[in-house]
C-alpha cells in the first residue's frame, strides 16, 4: 500500500493544523458529554460537583441496558450483511457490464436520498401487509421486532457501503488484477489476493459508516420495532421529552467506552496477527 | 387507515431480469401494491374481551410515552401476576397510531391522549373494555365521565391529565404581571424579554395558544380566525428564543429563556429538581389554555387482552394511582388516589401536593381549560399556519 | 462511473466469437454479483416504495388516515404552492453550504490521514468515527449546551475579550451542527480516495509542475474526484433531509424540507401529501445526482 507524499513547508503545516483541528472539533462535544455525566445536577450544562449515580442508574435500569443491547445486537448483523452485500454490489458496478446494470445504479441511489420518515412510513405498511400475507399464504405468525428492523437497516445500509466501496474502486489500477486474472486463472482467486487487499480499507469505511448508520437510526426503528425491541436511540428519543439528564450521557459514556475497548482489541489482534 | 387484505397468496417465480419474466415481475409487483390497497370497512366484531377478574393470558406488552411510568412499577405488576412485563415507548400521538393500525403490532396496552382515541375508537383500533373486571374503574373521579372523545367511557380510562400554560423564571421577570397569553404575544408586557421566550413546536398547542389570546376556542375551524392567529404567531416569531417542545422546561431553568410555554408535569418536574425552585412559575393564562387528559386502551388486536385488563385494573387502584403521580408529577384523574394523597399522615406527597394540588394554577378557573379535539379535514390548516406564520 | 457499460455495443460488431462467449460469462458474472442486492432491494425497498407511491394519489380522510379510492394528484398540485418554494429553497442554500464546507476542511484532512504512517492511518480512521458512536441526540445537545448562553463558547468569548456571541438559535448554528454531523461521511470516500493514490505520482507531478497548486490541480484532484463525489452526495443528501438539528440548534424558527415532511406524516397527518413531497424531493435529488456524476466523470 502506497503513502501519499507530505507536501513540504507552510502547506504541511496547514495540513497538520487542520488534522488537528478536526479532531478538536470531533471531540469538544464528546469531551463535554464525559464530563456532565459525571455531573450531580439533573441539568447537562450545569456543573453539579461529582458523582456516579447516573452511571448507578443505568444498571440499575433493565430498560436502558435492554436498549444497548438491542441496537449493538442489531447493529453487528446489519453491518455483517450489509458490507457482504455492498461490497458485491459494488464489484458488479465497477468491474463488470450486465444487463439492467444502470437500472441497479439507479436503485442503488434511491435509499440513499429518500427521506427517513417516508422510509420509515413504507416500511411500516410493508411489513403489515407482508406478515398478513405469509400468514395467510404459510401460516406463519411473524411479529415485527428483530428481524424486521434488521432487514429494514439493511435496505439503506447496502447502498451506503457500495458509495463508499465504489469510492475506492473506480480509477483503481486493473492491471495488477489482470495480471493475476492471468496467472491464477480464477477471478475468485485474483479477487481473494489482490484486489480484496486493495479495497479493504474501503469495506473497513463501508462498515465503519453502516454500523454507525444502524446504531443512529430511530426514525425507521421506531416504525418497524416491535414489542421489546426498543433501540438505544428511540429509548433517549423518548427520554428527552421528560428532559435532557445526563443519563443519557452516561449511556453515550458506556458506548463510547466499548467501542473504544473493542477497537484496542482489535488492534491488539492485528499485531498478533502480523508478529507471528 | 383501514386495513384489511383481500384472500390472496401471491409467489413471485423465476428470475427478475430476464427478459420474458420483466413483464410477469411488474405484474407481481402490481399485484403487490393492490394487496396495500385495504378494503372498504373495518373489522365488524366489536366484542369485549371474555377475562376473569385477575386473570393473565400471558406476558403485558405495554406502549406507553417515555418516563411515564417508574420501570419498578411495573415490576412490581409483572412480579405480583408472575409474568414478564415489557414497555416500549413512543413520543407522540402520531407515531405511536400508525403502528397501531397498521396491525400486528404485539402491543397490548397503549396510552393514547385524548383526541387520538376519539380517532383510535373511529377507525376501530382499540377494543371495548369489560368493566367487569376493572371494578376499581369506580375509583375514577366524576369529572372523567361523559368526555367527548369516549362519551360512554365503553373504550378508554384515563391514566394521568395535565395541563399547557406558562412557565416565568421571576428572578428575572418579577411576579407583576398579567395572567394572560399575552405575556408571550404583546410585546407591550414583554418585550423587554425578546429573543428569551420560547413557544412549544407544535401546530395544535401553538396556535390553539394564540387562538386562545384572541379570545377564540382552540378547536376554532373558522379560517377567519385561525389566519388572525397567524399574523399574532408571525410578528411574535422574531421575539422567540425557539420553538421547542422538548426541551421548554430546561431552557428556562438553564437560563436560555425566562419566558416558557410547556406542560405542566414536565415543568414541575425540572422546578422541583433546582435549588431556587421557588423563584420559577407555572400557570395557564386566565383566557384558557389546553388541557389533556392521556388514557390507557386495549389494542384491537391485543395477544394478552385478559393481562391488558388485569394491569389496567391494577394500575386503577388508589395506591399504584398515587404512587404514579408520584413518579411522574401529573395529575392523576384517580379520585382514592388523591384521597390517599390527602391523608398522606407521614408527610410523603408533600413535594407533589404542593404542585399537583395547587388550584391557583389556573388562572380562570378550570372551566376555562379546553382540551384539543380532532378537527378532522381542518388538522391540515393548522399545521400549514403554522409553517406559514414561522416563514 | 456508469460510462463503462456504452462502449459495449459499438464494439460488439468486431469483436471475435470467442471474445464475445468471454463477455457473456462476464456479463454473467457481474450479474450474479450483483444479484442478492438486487433482489433484496426490490422486495424490500421498491415493493414497499410502490406502496407509498400509491398513497401519494390517495386522499387523507377525516381521521388522519389515507383512503385508498379516488386517486387525485392534489397532493402534487399543493407543490406548486410558494412556502414549498421558499422551503426547498432555504433547504437547497443550507444542505450547499453545508457541503462546501464539509468539503473544505474534509480534503486536507483526508490527505492529511493519508500521509500518516500505515500502520497509525487505521487508528486515526477509526478515531474519527469513535465519537458517532455515541447517540446522535446527545452529540446535538453537547451542541446546544456549547453554544448555549452559558456555554463554554460564551466563556471563552468573554475571556478573550469578544463579547458574548449569539449563535444558537441561528441559522449559522444549524450549518454547524450539520457539518460535524456529516464531516465522516465526506471523510470516509475522501480518504479511500486518496489513500489509494500512488505516491509516487504526486511526487513526479510536483517535479514536472513546480508548484504544489499545479500538482494539486491536476493530478491529486482529479484522482480523488470519485471520493469528492461520493462525499458530496453522502453529506448533501441527508442535509437536505435533517430535522432534528434544525430543531434543536436552530429552534425551529425556520421550516426545512426535512421538518416540512415529517410534519406532514407526523403531525397534519396527511400521509399522501407527505408521500408526495418525498417523491418530488427523490426526483430533484436523482436528476442531481446523475448531472453531477456526469459533470465528475467528464473532469476525470
Amino acid at each position: 500500500m502506497s503513502t501519499a507524499v507530505e507536501p513540504r513547508g507552510w502547506a504541511k503545516l496547514a495540513l497538520h493544523i487542520n488534522g488537528w483541528f478536526v479532531y478538536f472539533f470531533f471531540y469538544a462535544p464528546i469531551a463535554l458529554l464525559v464530563l456532565f455525566s459525571f455531573s450531580n445536577n439533573r441539568n447537562v450544562g450545569i456543573w453539579g460537583g461529582f458523582t456516579l449515580d447516573w452511571y448507578q442508574e443505568f444498571f440499575n435500569s433493565s430498560n436502558a441496558q435492554g436498549a444497548l443491547s438491542n441496537s449493538v445486537k442489531i447493529a453487528v448483523v446489519v453491518t455483517f450483511v450489509s458490507v457482504i452485500l455492498g461490497t458485491m454490489s459494488a464489484l458488479a458496478l465497477e468491474r463488470f457490464t450486465f444487463r439492467g446494470k444502470k437500472v441497479f445504479d439507479a436503485l442503488l441511489y434511491l435509499p440513499i436520498i429518500i427521506p427517513d420518515v417516508t422510509m420509515a412510513v413504507m416500511l411500516l405498511l410493508f411489513f403489515g401487509e407482508f406478515f398478513e400475507l405469509l400468514d395467510m399464504a404459510f401460516g406463519f405468525q411473524l411479529r415485527k421486532g428483530f428481524w424486521s428492523i434488521v432487514i429494514s437497516h439493511i435496505a439503506f445500509n447496502i447502498s451506503f457501503v457500495s458509495v463508499v466501496v465504489r469510492a475506492r474502486l473506480t480509477g483503481m489500477d486493473t492491471d495488477l488484477e489482470e495480471a493475476a486474472v492471468d496467472l491464477y486463472a480464477s477471478r475468485w482467486k485474483a479477487f481473494r489476493y489482490v484486489t480484496f487487499p486493495q479495497i479493504l480499507p474501503g469495506i473497513a469505511g463501508g462498515a465503519l459508516l453502516a454500523m454507525t448508520l444502524s446504531l443512529d437510526d430511530v426514525v425507521i426503528t421506531q416504525f418497524v420495532t416491535g414489542p421489546g425491541w426498543t433501540t438505544l436511540p428511540v429509548y433517549v428519543f423518548g427520554l428527552i421529552r421528560k428532559g435532557v439528564t445526563p443519563a443519557i450521557n452516561s449511556i453515550s459514556v458506556i458506548m463510547l467506552l466499548a467501542s473504544m475497548i473493542l477497537v484496542v482489541l482489535s488492534l491488539f489482534a492485528e499485531r498478533a496477527r502480523h508478529s507471528v | 387507515m383501514r386495513l384489511r387484505s383481500q384472500k390472496m397468496a401471491l409467489r413471485p417465480k423465476g428470475v427478475f431480469m430476464r427478459k420474458d419474466t420483466k413483464l410477469r415481475f411488474v405484474a407481481a409487483v402490481a399485484a403487490f401494491a393492490l394487496l396495500a390497497i385495504p378494503a372498504c370497512g373495518g373489522s365488524d366484531d366489536e366484542e369485549k374481551a371474555s377475562c376473569e377478574l385477575n386473570e393473565v393470558d400471558g406476558d403485558l406488552a405495554l406502549y406507553n410515552w417515555a418516563e411515564y411510568i417508574d420501570e419498578e412499577q411495573l415490576a412490581e405488576f409483572a412480579e405480583e401476576y408472575g409474568i414478564n412485563a415489557t414497555m416500549d415507548v413512543y413520543d407522540s400521538n402520531e407515531a405511536m397510531q400508525p403502528i397501531i393500525s397498521a396491525g400486528n403490532s404485539g402491543y397490548d396496552v397503549i396510552v393514547p391522549s385524548d383526541y387520538m382515541v376519539s380517532i383510535l375508537i373511529e377507525a376501530k383500533k382499540i377494543q371495548p373494555l369489560n368493566f367487569d373486571v376493572i371494578p376499581n374503574a369506580s375509583n375514577i373521579s366524576d369529572d372523567f365521565s361523559g368526555l367527548y372523545y369516549d362519551p360512554d367511557g365503553s373504550h378508554s380510562v384515563p391514566y394521568q391529565w395535565g395541563t399547557t400554560g406558562i412557565a416565568v423564571n421571576t428572578a428575572e421577570v418579577g411576579t407583576d404581571f398579567p395572567r394572560s397569553w399575552g405575556l408571550i404575544f404583546d410585546p407591550a408586557i414583554s418585550g423587554d424579554f425578546d429573543g428569551q421566550i420560547q413557544l412549544l413546536n407544535d401546530p395544535r398547542e401553538t396556535m390553539g395558544a394564540a387562538l386562545k389570546y384572541l379570545g377564540y376556542s382552540l378547536n376554532s375551524t373558522s379560517e377567519d380566525e385561525l389566519n388572525e392567529a397567524k399574523e399574532l404567531l408571525k410578528s411574535t416569531a422574531s421575539r422567540l428564543a425557539a420553538f421547542n417542545t422538548d426541551s421548554a422546561d430546561e431552557f428556562i431553568t438553564q437560563g436560555e429563556t425566562v419566558i416558557g410555554h410547556g406542560y405542566s408535569g414536565d415543568m414541575f418536574v425540572q422546578f422541583l429538581e433546582q435549588d431556587n425552585y421557588e423563584d420559577y412559575l407555572y400557570f395557564v393564562p386566565e383566557e384558557g389554555g389546553t388541557r389533556w387528559i392521556d388514557n390507557m386502551a386495549v389494542v384491537f388486536d391485543a395477544p394478552h387482552p385478559c393481562t391488558a385488563h388485569t394491569f389496567i385494573n391494577w394500575l386503577l387502584s388508589a395506591e399504584q394511582g398515587a404512587a404514579l403521580s408520584d413518579w411522574n408529577y401529573y395529575d392523576t384523574p384517580n379520585q382514592a388516589a388523591l384521597d390517599l394523597m390527602a391523608e398522606d399522615p407521614d408527610g410523603y406527597y408533600d413535594d407533589l401536593l404542593d404542585f399537583v394540588r395547587d388550584p391557583a394554577r389556573y388562572a380562570g378557573g378550570i372551566e376555562s381549560l379546553e382540551s384539543i379535539e380532532d378537527t378532522g379535514e381542518f388538522e391540515i390548516n393548522f399545521a400549514d399556519a403554522f409553517v406559514e406564520a414561522k416563514g | 462511473m456508469a460510462i463503462a457499460s456504452d462502449q459495449s455495443s459499438e464494439e460488439d460488431r468486431m469483436t471475435p466469437q470467442f471474445e464475445k462467449v468471454a463477455e457473456k460469462k462476464e456479463s454473467r458474472r457481474g450479474f450474479l454479483l450483483a444479484l442478492p442486492s438486487y433482489v433484496y432491494l426490490i422486495i424490500f425497498f421498491v415493493i414497499p416504495l410502490i406502496i407509498v407511491l400509491v398513497y401519494s394519489f390517495a386522499t387523507r380522510n377525516r381521521f388522519g388516515g389515507t383512503d385508498l379510492s379516488g386517486w387525485n394528484l392534489e397532493s402534487y398540485e399543493r407543490i406548486a404552492e410558494p412556502i414549498v418554494r421558499t422551503i426547498l429553497f432555504r433547504s437547497l442554500w443550507l444542505a450547499f453550504l453545508t457541503t462546501v464546507i464539509c468539503l473544505l476542511i474534509a480534503y486536507p484532512f483526508a490527505y492529511f490521514l493519508a500521509t500518516r504512517r500505515p500502520a497509525i492511518r487505521n487508528v486515526m480512521l477509526v478515531f474519527v468515527m469513535i465519537p458517532f458512536w455515541t447517540n446522535f441526540l446527545v452529540r446535538n445537545f453537547a451542541w446546544r449546551v456549547i453554544l448555549g448562553n452559558d456555554g463554554p463558547l460564551t466563556k471563552t468569548t468573554e475571556f478573550l475579550g469578544l463579547g458574548t456571541q449569539e449563535l444558537l438559535f441561528s441559522q449559522k448554528a444549524v450549518v454547524l451542527g450539520l457539518v460535524y454531523g456529516y464531516l465522516p461521511f465526506m471523510i470516509l470516500p475522501l480518504y479511500a480516495a486518496i489513500e489509494r493514490i500512488d505516491g509516487q505520482l504526486i511526487e513526479a507531478s510536483r517535479d514536472l509542475y513546480g508548484s504544489a497548486w499545479q500538482s494539486f490541480r491536476n493530478v491529486l484532484l482529479p484522482l480523488s474526484m470519485p471520493g469528492v463525489i461520493a462525499g458530496s452526495i453522502l453529506v448533501f443528501i441527508p442535509s437536505m433531509g435533517a430535522y432534528v438539528t434544525p430543531e434543536i440548534l436552530g429552534g425551529a424558527k425556520t421550516t426545512l424540507l426535512g421538518s416540512y415532511i415529517v410534519t406532514q406524516f407526523l403531525t397534519a397527518r396527511n400521509w399522501p401529501f407527505g408521500a408526495a413531497l418525498s417523491f418530488v424531493l427523490m426526483a430533484i435529488m436523482l436528476v442531481g445526482t446523475v448531472i453531477y456524476f456526469r459533470k465528475g466523470g467528464r473532469t476525470l
